[in-house]
């Protein structure tokens, strides 16, 4: 059996193909001689159950890393930041200008909501993943399109300073961004070049002395774009390889400043949604960037891209979670008070139905964010699974739970009064941009995936010298026997509330199929899996519930310990979170795996090709 | 130059339904958002908006109450008071600290740190009790100036404009004078993020009750806490007669 593994480890090509699919960043090294003698460790639970194998640090027990006095100061931030929304800002009157004035934006500036995780030292606040999530939620449920004024400037715009910066780029810039209102903006996408990042064609050509870059080139949609005066940009840069002197592209990411000259940008973008957020094309003709600009190291920068964007992610579940809530609020409100056929709207078990599915995925949503930023803060750098999915996520519960709103407020729901039509439109955005959910789908298939497929690898070799690997192959020969006979297998009872054990067999046997899943499908497909998009689709599915799952199982336990008020009501929600999930995942597995639907993807294709041809339907009209 | 004491109470949220706790011996403060009076609020603005005027030399914002008071001592510094004073009184003693003896321990701080004015909220929005800052004149024997609608500095005191029934009434005082703040007076500023970073670093003093050598031994007991009534059913009348011959029933027209 283990020939077949062979054809699973990444080749190049593999490779290449998955740095394009990542809009994340790849966490196996870049070297795959190097990678194949010595799998990567991971501690993320995501990757780990792809090799049907548990690694619980990071999911059990939910982690809990603010200090006390870190939590005061959380809490008597929340005041101001929720006052600045309620007495300042007018969502909806951003919307209809399609900007924020120059008065709430000066008191944006003064609360700190710039540069919320900027080192004291440079201005900021100083505050970590956990608490700067905290904040987000408040943004969140008052104004997404202010929100990604923000976000843009600091969750991505000049991240990469904080992440990557030299103490002179830090003190020269983080300044600026933080109090003396310099907005900063990403600036990756092109006219040819989206989710497909490494292949921009911004170029950036070093002077014969050394001493400057010059940058030619445009990028689209940038948010902030027409408005930011620090810029992180990414652009094509050859270098030579130290070993074969060869010559060859790669991307560099530089802190461009808009006085460098050469820089301009277009009209602001006229969009569906984000209205009071800037978009805008950015123009570089021959902008004289200093070499000490360099972002990163040279040639690095699709890696400093990625993990900017990964660094960032957890930020839009916390988003959303604040968005979710409000939506809940509102239908709420509206179904304790409209009466219809001689009763109150929530007196109806659909009704009911609706705000009890609303106020499960928020609470998913949010033990997702909470736990990756909170894992984030202590240190992990294996995150970048579960903040992809939790991107997906929540930005389609925050779709499902503003659509079902507007719904409970029927007719109500239509008016532009209301506040909840904005927030739909506002809401579009997040499955498109920092990495569009289907591509992000494929990267947590495929990255976990490759993840198993180097850790069988290493089996394989164990069998080639028996004699000294022998412990490798003891261990996975028992865990295959006791997953074989259904006994064993993964256990996830000692983590859980005593009054989840039920939930948590489910969820423990989801992820036995899982593994078994991503297994058969390696020896099926090999190192092809990455052209069966249907497929990762599904398994992708199955990942988010299990991590769904998880979380939920993890925060409700946590709720049961603390003896927090809200225990029995979490255990309600996990509970029936889960027991769908469950289903879900099983089905998805399935779905992956059965003949019957390899046989439906194909006539999916069929279709699709005859309607790609047809430019359109092709149907003959029923009445001429 | 002038030193300016202010009184920040922190009290349940004016956005909180409160809810009678189940012993009636007063609300569900458990679990309850708190936050500073709103007129504590006003009263902290004034001063701060003086010293910005360079019309005081500094601000000491105190507050009278359990350990939590300090998060409002917190926000006080955050908008701008220079340092804080939290008198811990808790417990049984809190529950039934009366404005007597928060006016003698106002008094007895503005004497020790030799304060030239003393601005409170007109009335805390928990027990509505609209005393503190009168009797705090009086046990000072200082003037004072109620329900604060503007304060002017002159060169022989305050022109202080009072919102009473009637409309405004315009007083002149001397210093070291007591004020009450009323709702018009301004419009408090909220704490800014790097402001509330800030007022950590600044001094926040702890002082008992006791060493102030002001007795808080409570003088009244609560006998029991009540709900407001619940508002009775209304009726359906079929018609306008209908509806004033009720109304004429009941006497009211
Ligand atoms: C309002 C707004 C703000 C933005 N802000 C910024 C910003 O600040 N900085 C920045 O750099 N960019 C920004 N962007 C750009 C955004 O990140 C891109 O739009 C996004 O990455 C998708 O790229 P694209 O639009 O070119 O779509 P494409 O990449 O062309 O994708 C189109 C569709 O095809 C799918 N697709 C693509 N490749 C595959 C594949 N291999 N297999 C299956 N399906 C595939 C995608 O999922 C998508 O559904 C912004 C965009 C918008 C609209
Ligand atoms: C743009 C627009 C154009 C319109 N044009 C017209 C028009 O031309 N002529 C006209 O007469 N009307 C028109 N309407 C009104 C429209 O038909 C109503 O909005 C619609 O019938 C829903 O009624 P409602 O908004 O009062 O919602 P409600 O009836 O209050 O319903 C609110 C929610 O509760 C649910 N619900 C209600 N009763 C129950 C129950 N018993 N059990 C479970 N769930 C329940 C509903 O499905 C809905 O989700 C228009 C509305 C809009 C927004």
């Amino acid at each position: 059996m283990f020939k077949v593994i062979e054809k699973v480890a990444p080749s190049n090509k593999t490779k290449y193909l998955l740095r394009l699919y990542a809009t994340a960043a790849p966490k196996t090294s870049s070297n795959p001689k190097r990678e194949v003698k010595k799998p990567q460790e991971n501690a993320s639970f995501m990757a780990n159950i792809f090799r049907g194998s548990l690694a619980s640090t990071q999911v059990f027990p939910y982690p809990d890393v603010l200090t006390e006095e870190e939590k005061e100061l959380t809490a008597s931030l929340i005041d101001p930041f929720e006052r600045f929304f309620r007495e300042v800002n007018n969502a909806a009157r951003n919307d209809e200008n399609s900007q924020i004035d120059e008065e709430t934006l000066n008191q944006l500036w003064e609360l700190g909501a710039f540069s919320i995780q900027v080192p004291n030292d440079f201005g900021g606040l100083g505050l970590n993943n956990t608490q700067y999530g905290r904040l987000c939620q408040i943004v969140g449920a008052n104004d997404l399109g202010l929100g990604i004024t923000i976000g843009a400037h600091q969750s991505i715009g000049f991240k990469g300073i904080l992440l990557y910066g030299t103490p002179e780029q830090k003190a020269k810039y983080l300044p600026q961004v933080s109090t003396e209102k310099v907005y900063a903006a990403f600036a990756l996408t092109e006219p040819s070049a989206g989710s497909d990042a490494g292949s921009i064609k911004c170029r950036a050509v070093k002077s014969a002395d050394g001493k400057h870059y010059i940058l030619n080139g445009s990028k689209i949609w940038i948010s902030n774009g027409g408005i930011a005066d620090i810029m992180t940009v990414f652009a094509q840069t050859e270098m030579t390889d130290p070993n074969t002197g060869e010559k060859k592209d790669k991307v560099t990411a530089f802190i461009v400043e808009r006085g460098f000259g050469g820089v301009t940008n277009g009209a602001p973008e006229k969009k569906m949604g984000i209205k009071a957020s800037n978009t805008a094309e950015v123009y570089f003709e021959d902008v004289k960037i200093p070499i000490e600009n360099v972002l990163g190291q040279e040639g690095e920068g699709f890696k400093v891209a990625m993990n900017i964007l990964n660094n960032g992610r957890f930020g839009m579940g916390a988003t959303l979670s604040g968005t979710m809530k409000h939506c809940i609020a509102k239908a709420v409100e509206h179904c304790n008070n409209r009466t219809q056929f001689g009763k109150k709207l929530k007196d109806y078990k659909g009704i009911q139905e609706k705000i009890a599915q609303m106020s499960l995925i928020q609470y998913a949503t949010e033990s997702m964010a909470f736990q990756i930023s909170q894992n984030m803060d202590a240190g992990s750098q294996d995150y970048h699974l579960e903040a992809a999915i939790s991107k997906i996520f929540a930005s389609e519960a925050a779709w499902y739970v503003c659509d079902e709103s507007i719904q409970i407020l029927g007719g109500m729901g239509f008016m532009r009064e209301t506040g909840l039509e904005r927030v739909m439109r506002d809401l579009r955005i997040f499955r498109i941009f920092e990495g569009t959910n289907d591509i992000l789908r494929l990267f947590v298939a495929l990255t976990g995936i490759q993840y198993a497929g180097s850790h069988l690898k290493e089996l394989q070799r164990a069998f080639k010298n028996p004699a000294a690997n022998l412990g490798l192959i003891f261990k996975e020969a028992s865990r295959r026997a006791a997953s074989s006979v259904g006994i064993g297998g993964t256990d996830l009872s000692p983590f859980v509330a005593p009054q989840l054990t039920a939930t948590a067999k489910d969820a423990a046997e989801c992820i036995d199929m899982f593994g078994q899943t991503v297994e058969s499908l390696l020896v099926k497909y090999g190192k092809n899996i990455i052209n069966e998009q249907n497929v990762l689709n599904r398994l992708a599915d199955a990942a988010i519930d299990i991590y769904s799952m998880v979380v939920t199982l993890s925060r409700s336990t946590r709720a049961v310990n603390e003896k927090l008020e809200t225990a029995e009501h979490e255990l309600e929600l996990t509970k029936a979170w889960c027991y769908q999930a469950n289903e879900r995942c099983r089905t998805n597995l399935k779905h992956a795996t059965s003949g019957g639907h390899v046989n439906f993807y194909k006539d999916l294709s069929k279709v699709a090709e005859t309607v790609l041809e047809n430019g359109g339907v092709k149907t003959t009209n029923i009445v001429g | 130059m002038s030193r300016i004491l202010v009184g920040v109470k922190r009290v349940v949220d004016y956005a909180v339904k409160v809810r009678v706790n189940p012993e009636k011996t007063g609300v569900v403060t458990q679990g309850v958002k708190h936050s500073m009076n709103p007129f504590d609020e006003i009263a902290v603005e004034e001063a701060v908006k003086m010293k910005e005027k360079k019309l005081a030399s500094e601000v000491i914002a105190v507050s009278i109450g359990p350990s939590q008071s300090q998060e409002v001592i917190r926000t006080a510094l955050a908008m701008g008071a220079d340092r804080g004073i939290h008198v811990e009184v808790s417990g049984k003693e809190y529950d039934l600290l009366q404005p007597i003896h928060v006016s003698k321990i106002l008094a007895k701080l503005a004497l020790e740190e030799k304060a030239d004015l003393v601005i409170l909220g007109k009335q805390a929005i928990d027990d509505d009790c609209n005393q503190t800052a009168q009797m705090t004149a009086a046990v000072l024997d200082w003037p004072q100036g109620t329900f604060c609608n503007k304060i002017e500095k002159t060169d022989a005191g305050l022109t202080i404009t009072r919102e009473i029934d009637g409309g405004l009434e315009t007083i002149k005082t001397k210093v070291p004078a007591v004020l009450s703040a009323d709702l018009r007076l301004n419009t408090p500023r909220y704490a800014t993020l790097p402001n509330i970073m800030k007022a950590k670093k600044k001094p926040l003093k702890k002082v008992g009750a006791s060493d102030l050598g002001v007795d808080t031994n409570p003088r009244i007991d609560i006998i029991s806490v009540e709900d407001p009534p619940v508002r009775q059913a209304g009726a359906i009348v079929p018609d306008v007669d209908a509806l004033v011959s009720k109304l004429k029933e009941g006497g009211h027209c």
